[in-house]
């Protein structure tokens, strides 16, 4: 499989996660759109590394092609940390507004 | 069209259709579900990959404990239809166009690209178990160690945030 095909996909991803932040007015969604993202990104490391596997450089050694699923698993990790934190302020925002509608989170702009 | 392209445009339709089915509906459960559904497509490229442990990572990750908490929140919440916020027709459509803008200048600009790389599918041992835990437990233990103390900050976070005062 060429990796146009997979950058393509991945990129396809990405901006639908981007669109989804910029038109949807949830806080729960948007947080959901940020997931997508990181998705995309851990599907696009993962076809590079695999496109390094088929390199000349990767036969010597046995690291080299395993590095960047490495750096997937740290990303998975920090996502799921970002996402324990996260929730709890969306609960505490509607514990505190009764909403989770992102238009009435202006009180800095005053 | 060998099997393994079939599979790969199969997979990619599924996720890019659910992505585009969990921005447009209406109630945040269906978001979810559509969310999780993208999530299985990505494990099905991985193991196309012959990533097999970034497949089930992802799926016990993922599927399995970020969206469940997602899905908790939506539930504690009482989200529906009736409590979606007011819409704004025109703010969408600038949303819209400059993200499909965004799209396709990056696609021409890596279209114009001349390579072959190609992607190892189905075979390799780049990453089964053996090779990455050998590497995660060589080389980068000390990221490994440094992100269980970002869990238990993130833990201790979670608990002050949420805690009633």
């Amino acid at each position: 499989m060429d990796i146009k095909s997979y950058i393509a996909l991945a990129l396809t991803l990405f901006t639908i996660g981007i669109i989804g932040v910029l038109v949807r007015r949830n806080a729960i969604i948007i947080f959901m759109c940020v997931e997508l993202m990181l998705n995309a990104v851990n599907l696009l490391l993962v076809a590079f590394s695999k496109m390094h596997a088929l390199s000349t450089a990767a036969k010597a050694s046995v690291n080299y092609a395993s590095d960047a699923q490495i750096f997937v698993f740290f990303i998975m990790v920090v996502a799921a940390a970002e996402v324990s934190v996260g929730l709890a302020i969306i609960v505490m925002m509607y514990r505190n507004v009764h909403t989770v509608d992102v238009n009435f989170l202006n009180r800095l702009k005053n | 069209m060998n099997i393994t392209t079939l599979v790969f445009i199969l997979l990619s339709l599924l996720a890019v259709g659910s992505a585009i089915m969990m921005i447009t509906s209406k109630s945040p459960v269906h978001s979810v579900l559509w969310l999780i559904v993208v999530f299985f497509a990505i494990s099905g490229h991985y193991i196309l990959m012959n990533a097999q442990f970034l497949a089930i990572v992802n799926i016990i990750v993922y599927a399995g404990a970020i969206m469940v908490l997602f899905l908790f929140v939506v539930m504690l919440m009482n989200l529906n239809k009736e409590t979606e916020p007011v819409k704004n027709y025109r703010l969408q459509l600038i949303g819209v166009v400059s993200g499909g803008c965004l799209l396709l200048i990056i696609l021409s600009a890596i279209m114009k690209i001349d390579t072959q790389q190609l992607v190892e599918m189905k075979v390799g041992d780049a990453g089964l178990i053996q090779s990455l835990g050998k590497n995660l437990f060589t080389n980068y233990v000390l990221p490994f160690e440094i992100s269980s103390v970002l869990f238990l900050s993130a833990m201790i976070g979670a608990v002050v945030i949420g805690k009633k005062d």
